[in-house]
């Protein structure tokens, strides 16, 4: 398709949504009996529901319906594709990368926002610090791999350069480091931390301002000060909302695949996590193992999600 | 839930700094090493991207051999790399990427946004039987991770049932297949969407939609006359984010829109076959990052307020 022809199939789309949903307003218009409004209920909500049981119950169940059978899905095999993927070496390999992602990043992410949240605070720069840390959240992660590429590339990269003048050489490959893995991952993970500081940083902030003055004026009252005031006042203060971004960005590092994905160049450096798995399988039509691994995704992030929404109405009742 | 905090916090986390609670906590670490510590992660978050940006400006030849730190003693610039990226030939040209970018997007944040503003409308203003088990299942499916859907969706575009036409794959599906990648988009988004603006909706005091009710007012003007006015806010908080999400997707974009690959794709592909071709990579990577960093930057507030929230989306 060309420039234009794809415009016009946007519009197109867009005028064609407007359309149907005009003529559903216009047509549950005039209805105010009790029945009626059952009518203009449906009107409303039914769209979206379609949407979301086509989208995501149906697979959501036909996925897990899926990792007990063959990759055309034509014969039941039961726990044959599980003992594929729990009985081979590389994909526990693939289990224990994905678990150092999973705990590196939200408490790396956490601490350096909280703890610059706490420096700049009040500063008189600190809008503009915030910025800086912020604005990592709207590039892509594509976009935040190749920075990062830039950074550890050979004899032009940044941290080649810094290595070479600290007398380390500069010749380090880095997260291609074969021999290190799955410690050449941290080279990843860092891009993930250095894209997550900001959202920790920004909701930190947040909760800090809303601590109420009188406690802690009560508490300098008692002579508490410095570090113990952080120690004692602050953080149990926003203990609900530090739990709330460490998980939500526990979430989010299950889920990443695109940092693998663009700087990895195909797993070959040895980085596979769980979510890159899941795509390597599915492009190579390994429907069996490929919905496994969906499902182990599945299971590892619901209960994260189920305490974040827990913690996130503890912390918003306060 | 939109927020974990009150709204005057949140925008006061923004806005101007006022008396705040570790003021005590941050004077002891107001040392030196403190301020060096503040500093020392500033210059890290900001010196990569200014690496970028910088290489992205420097001549071809510069750029393989040198640092890009090198430019403060030997200065040289070009925008030939973006010449290259935004109008050369073949595979190097990314701005059919960035249509491709922009025809996914819009219709992906538009669709979403009102469905989920409709339906949060029948949530929290409409009495129909069922209501408690619908809002649950909503509710409940913010879980699902996206891995867990594509297999399923991408069987059931290229071969839906009752002979509807394949909206993915096959000869010639329409739109080039985009329809696959809009409703895709718009379905991830729902669950989140309808929750975060049935939140908001919940707050708007009910005597404002029975009056309307007692004035004859049906259900489809009170959403189109007093809802949609009232709900811009928290419509454009979640637009920033669907927004943000839509335009830096990879995974999405890799499954369902071989045929309209958007920057995302391109760029990677780009780094797979010329990992080394930094004048293109580092032009290319700025030309996809410049859109989201200006709307990011307008829209700030807004997408302060939907951000926690956000946050456990697939």
């Amino acid at each position: 398709m060309s420039t234009g022809e794809k415009l016009v199939q946007m519009v197109i789309a867009i005028a064609l949504f407007f359309a149907v949903v005009s003529i559903i307003l216009l047509l549950t218009q005039r209805l105010r009996s009790r029945s009626g409004e059952l009518v203009q209920s449906a009107a409303f909500l039914l769209p979206a529901l379609l949407l979301i049981v086509v989208g995501l119950l149906y697979p959501a169940i036909n996925t897990i319906y899926s990792s007990f059978r063959d990759n055309l899905g034509h014969q039941w095999v039961g726990l044959d594709n599980y003992h594929a993927i729990f009985g081979s070496d590389a994909e526990i390999k693939v289990l224990i990368t994905t678990a150092l992602w999973v705990v590196v990043t939200p408490i790396a992410a956490t601490f350096i926002g909280l703890v610059y949240a706490v420096l700049i605070d009040r500063a008189n720069f600190e809008r503009l610090a915030k910025a800086l840390i912020f604005l990592p959240m709207a590039i892509s992660l594509v976009g935040a791999s190749i920075i990062w590429k830039f950074v550890y590339a050979p004899q032009i990269g940044l941290l080649n350069a810094v290595a070479g003048a600290l007398g380390f050489g500069s010749n380090h490959t880095w997260y291609q480091d074969l021999n290190h893995s799955p410690w050449n991952s941290l080279f990843l993970i860092a891009i993930l931390v250095w894209v997550q500081t900001g959202f920790a940083m920004t909701v930190l902030s947040a909760a800090i301002k809303a601590i109420p003055t009188d406690i802690v004026e009560a508490a300098r009252l008692d002579g508490v000060g410095g570090m113990r005031m952080f120690r004692f006042i602050t953080i149990p203060s926003i203990r609900p909302t530090i739990i709330v971004v460490l998980t939500a960005i526990t979430i989010t590092t299950l889920k990443a695949f695109d940092i693998v994905q663009s700087i990895g160049a195909g797993g070959a450096w040895h980085t596979n996590v769980l979510a890159y798995d899941f795509y390597i399988r599915q492009s190579q039509g390994q429907n069996g193992t490929a919905a496994v691994i969906a499902v182990l995704i599945f299971v590892l992030v619901s209960p994260v999600v189920v305490y974040n929404i827990r913690q996130l109405r503890k912390a918003e009742a306060r | 839930m939109t927020t974990i905090v009150p709204e005057g916090a949140v925008s006061a986390a923004l806005d101007e700094p006022r008396v705040s609670a570790p003021k005590a906590a941050k004077q002891a670490l107001t040392s030196p090493w403190a301020s060096l510590a503040a500093v020392i992660i500033a210059v890290l978050w900001t010196v990569p991207t200014a690496g970028l940006l910088i290489s992205s400006f420097r001549p071809e030849t510069d750029v393989k051999t040198t640092g890009w730190w090198h430019v403060f003693t030997s200065p040289s610039f070009t925008l030939d790399n973006y010449r290259q990226v935004l109008s050369g030939s073949g595979s190097t040209n990314l701005t059919p990427n960035l249509i491709n970018t922009i025809v996914i997007t819009l219709p992906a944040v538009i669709i979403p946004i009102f469905l989920a503003t409709m339906a949060a409308y029948a949530f929290a203003w409409m009495r129909f039987p069922g209501k408690d088990f619908f809002f649950v299942l909503v509710f409940a499916l913010q879980i699902v991770p996206i891995q867990v859907t594509l297999i399923p969706l991408l069987k059931l575009y290229n071969h839906p049932p009752f002979n509807l036409i394949p909206i993915h794959g096959g000869e010639n599906p329409p739109a080039g297949g985009l329809y696959s990648v809009w409703l895709s988009h718009s379905m991830f988004a729902l669950p989140l969407a309808i929750f975060l603006l049935h939140n908001f909706m919940r707050e708007i005091p009910g005597e404002l939609v029975e009056s309307a009710r007692v004035d004859g007012a049906g259900h489809p003007q009170i959403f189109t006359r007093i809802m949609l006015p009232l709900m811009t806010p928290a419509i454009a908080a979640f637009a920033v984010l669907q927004f943000l999400w839509v335009w830096n997707d990879l995974l999405v974009a890799m499954i369902f829109s071989q045929s309209t690959p958007p920057l995302t794709k391109a760029l990677v592909d780009m780094t797979g076959t010329r990992g080394q071709d930094w004048p293109l990579l580092t032009a290319g990577a700025f030309v996809s990052m410049v859109i989201p960093l200006i709307v990011f930057i307008a829209l700030q507030r807004f997408f302060v307020r939907g951000l926690l929230a956000g946050s456990v989306k697939g």
